[in-house]
């Protein structure tokens, strides 16, 4: 339990500040299709007998690359998805070809955080410090692309290279997630709070800060719960999520809402 | 500086996937001139600004500013693109958004200095628009949106402020405000200002010089050495008259000597 | 011939049912797809899959028919997506990753009690994944009627939804109810997805849905060549990738064969590879000619 609130505080803070730039950019498909292409890296590591996260950063870092080489020649949906299907489609090659067994697949797929052991988290942590550095470099000119990529450009910001570098953090980041929170529900945690932070404030930072809280307010609810009910994780990460969106987004409206009226 | 150019443009060519858009432009811009880049949709203005900033390459011929070669992110050319759209939903207020125009640029997270704050304060006073500091960017009209679109570029100090049609999407009275706010500007910070249109009248109080771009070239001058029937008539490739009425000029196409051009040639008439 | 179709390749009933649907969604998926590749919505269609899989699960739990829960899930969660917010696109893709993740939220749970009822194993990886091979010949009604229904709807809306696809704000002016033309899309969208998540998994639906149709607009530039082009390169990957399915289980000594997905989803890959390379190739031919010929005139007004 212990082990789990650890690496789930730690896996949590930083998606938050992930999500929040995900959001922004507008790249929930990559934000999807690359923990998902990064399972496939799992069973592939099964398959060959190494360690799974090294499977699992080589395909995230794959998808990333892949994405944003592609989605400079053609439309990025599209490329997301035909690079998510061939991961897939991988995925259920190396499984096909294994003697992997079912819930080994469903810890990767859903998540096995009460499961986490001692010996994980050292990596969980070194990763989620290489994540929190890219991201603390990147910051200023990441934001100023998300907010308009034209302006950047006109400030000399690289705009392909800033897109790619936030491609192998998310990579990264990803792929430390999956094993713990599972490929799944990485996603839904990367969306929901911060796309509910946004909505609470005016300032990129306490957006950002608050998107962190929001992030670790879930995974530790969601903890909590899944402990208590035995239900899968995965079901109250996902719900959650959702439910933190949904009620900031209520709260936008009818505040809106008001100020409309005091204004007529 | 006396003696050089602010910005000299010499014997530019520009082509696009082997399409040839701007053909010998050449230019000049002293210090705090307010010039306009006058030319009908599709004449090649966004291409020649993105030039001169540096994102767009030229086949041919050079850019200069100071007498030096531009390389991209120069820190004395500001720039305003047409038309940005901005996300209702972004939390960025109008101050944190200018001031990333002056480290939006910068890797790190190193704090922001007093200073630094001071002159997003300045500058958007000096746009007339301190009353939006706290207000959403996603929230802003077009004309307030112009406004610190301005205070965005001006804030890393240029001496050269590009602006792409700026009045395009604003009533006629936030487009005079904004012209009068360009003049101000100009006056009072020392900066030169580029801006295109495609529509001239509603510069001619202001305008020190103009750079009329037709069929991928480019006449420039006073505005009374450009808009006359022969300079424009050569630029067009057939006869245009100038017509002055009332204070404002009309540039109308013609009686065609080039019987085979296509209408697309002719301009029918362009009210300017 | 026994080099290519291993022995009983085509009295197989498995076979047979399998390329019949293969084909009915390859052309189901090339329609619908064409439009979701020019609106900008793969993110969405590839969500759908996912949705109705989680709607799928449902309905193995409460025991109704699979076919329901995947179609339900799906027009469900495509009428979410569209209260979210579907009509901006930053919106858009928030409203989708929401749905996005709460469905697969959904999924988890009914998974995980679907696995507490049932002891067989290898079910969770049929619903998340599916297979050609599993299905019922009995689906085979089902899916006809489906697939008439939603070429029969795009065929109806098709012109409104060319317009609104190609410039929103000129279908508005030409008084086309963008939100209603949207949200129609959308529900077929979720339909057609739904039918070839069942048939065919959801990996394979989003292949087809995507791939086929963005290599075909590398090359038609009207809708129907590109509709008709994009049946033909999903019939192709599908009924080739079934072949190589059917004869991997006789390559390797231990009969384990590969999974369908991975052969059509790497033919689908693989032509949309060649397409870009292709138009590449034609694009630069183009700028070449042009060069030789364009005189200044034809220079002077871009």
């Amino acid at each position: 339990m212990t082990n789990a609130w650890i690496s789930g505080t730690v896996i949590a803070t930083l998606v938050g500040v992930v999500g929040f730039f995900v959001v922004m950019r507008a790249s929930s498909f990559a934000a999807h299709a690359i923990p998902n292409g990064a399972f496939a890296g799992a069973a592939g590591a099964n398959l060959v007998g190494i360690n799974p996260l090294f499977g699992l950063v080589i395909f995230a870092l794959g998808a990333a690359l892949g994405i944003g080489y592609s989605s400079r020649r053609t439309r990025s949906d599209v490329a997301t998805a035909l690079a998510l299907v061939m991961m897939l489609a991988l995925g259920a090659a190396f499984l096909a070809t294994s003697n992997e067994y079912e819930p080994a697949i469903n810890a990767l797929l859903f998540g096995e955080i009460l499961g986490v052991s001692s010996s994980e988290i050292v990596p969980v942590m070194v990763l989620a410090v290489v994540c929190a550095l890219g991201l603390a470099v990147l910051y200023r000119p990441l934001l100023m692309s998300s907010i308009s990529s034209e302006l950047a450009v006109a400030q000399g910001v690289n705009v392909a290279l800033i897109d790619v570098l936030f491609l192998v953090v998310l990579a990264l980041s990803s792929a430390l997630a999956v094993p713990v929170v599972g490929a799944l529900l990485t996603f839904s945690l990367t969306i929901g709070p911060p796309a509910a932070a946004r909505l609470l404030t005016n300032r990129p930072h306490r957006a950002l800060a608050c998107s962190m809280l929001l992030s670790l307010l879930t995974l530790w609810a969601a903890i909590a719960s899944s402990y208590w009910s035995n239900l899968p994780i995965g079901f109250f990460v996902g719900t959650f999520s959702a439910l933190v969106y949904l009620l900031a987004r209520t709260w936008d409206t009818t505040r809106n809402r008001r100020l409309a009226r005091t204004v007529a | 500086m006396v003696g050089i150019d602010l910005l000299k443009v010499e014997g530019l060519d520009v082509s696009i996937a082997g399409r040839m858009i701007l053909r010998d432009v050449n230019f000049r811009i002293d210090h705090g001139e307010f010039t306009g880049l006058i030319g009908s949709n599709g004449a090649g203005k966004t291409t020649l600004l993105r030039v001169i900033l540096g994102v767009q390459e030229a086949t041919r011929g050079r850019v200069s500013v100071h007498g030096q070669t531009l390389t991209r992110s120069n820190s004395s050319v500001g720039y305003v693109p047409q038309k940005v759209l901005f996300e209702p939903d972004l939390p960025v207020r109008v101050r944190d958004f200018v001031a990333l125009g002056l480290d939006g640029g910068t890797f790190g997270v190193a704090r922001r200095s007093r200073h630094s704050f001071e002159l997003v304060d300045e500058m958007l006073e000096a746009v007339e628009a301190s009353k939006l500091s706290n207000r959403r960017i996603g929230s802003l009209s077009g004309g307030e949106q112009q406004r610190v679109l301005v205070a965005h570029a001006l804030v890393r100090k240029p001496e050269l402020l590009l602006l792409d049609e700026p009045l395009a999407s604003l009533d006629p009275g936030s487009a005079q405000e904004i012209i009068q706010l360009l003049h101000t500007v100009v006056v009072k910070q020392q900066v030169a200002v580029l801006m295109s249109a495609h529509e001239m009248n509603p510069l001619l109080p202001v305008m020190d010089r103009v750079v009329y771009v037709a069929n991928g070239r480019v006449a420039s001058g006073t505005t009374e050495e450009v808009v006359r029937s022969d300079v424009l008539s050569e630029l067009y490739g057939h006869h245009v008259d100038v017509v002055r009425v009332h204070g404002r000029v009309l540039v109308v196409a013609g009686e065609g000597d080039h019987t085979k051009s296509t209408l697309a040639d002719h301009p029918a008439v362009i009210v300017e | 011939m026994h080099f290519i179709f291993e022995p009983g390749f085509f009295s197989n009933t498995t076979v047979r049912t399998a390329l019949v649907l293969g084909l009915l969604v390859s052309v189901v998926s090339a329609a619908i797809g064409v439009f979701t590749v020019v609106r900008g919505q793969s993110f969405a269609g590839h969500a759908l899959t996912d949705v109705a899989t989680a709607g799928g699960a449902g309905a193995s739990l409460a025991v109704i028919s699979p076919l329901i829960g995947f179609i339900g899930g799906g027009v469900l969660g495509a009428g979410a997506m569209d209260a979210i917010g579907v009509q901006r696109v930053k919106g858009r893709d928030i409203a989708t990753g929401v749905v996005l993740g709460a469905a697969t939220g959904l999924s988890a749970l009914f998974l995980y009690l679907v696995t507490l009822q049932t002891s067989t194993t290898g079910s969770t990886q049929t619903i998340l994944f599916g297979s050609v091979f599993t299905v019922e010949p009995s689906t085979l009604p089902d899916a006809l009627w489906l697939t008439a229904l939603v070429l029969a709807t795009l065929f109806i809306i098709r012109r409104p939804l060319m317009m609104s696809s190609i410039s929103p704000e000129l279908a508005q002016s030409r008084g086309v109810r963008l939100r209603l033309v949207g949200l129609t899309f959308m529900v077929m969208l979720a339909v057609a997805v739904g039918l070839s998540a069942i048939v065919i998994g959801s990996i394979l639906s989003t292949a087809l849905l995507i791939g086929p149709p963005a290599s075909a607009l590398k090359f038609s530039n009207r809708f129907s060549t590109a509709v008709v082009f994009a049946s033909v390169l999903g019939t192709l990957a599908t009924w080739l990738g079934i072949i190589l399915a059917y004869d991997s289980y006789y390559w390797s000594a231990s009969h384990r064969g590969l999974p369908v997905s991975f052969f059509v989803v790497s033919l689908v890959v693989a032509q949309f590879v060649v397409a870009n390379v292709l138009a590449q190739r034609r694009r630069v031919r183009v700028v070449h000619a042009t060069e030789h010929h364009a005189t200044p005139e034809q220079v002077g007004w871009i």
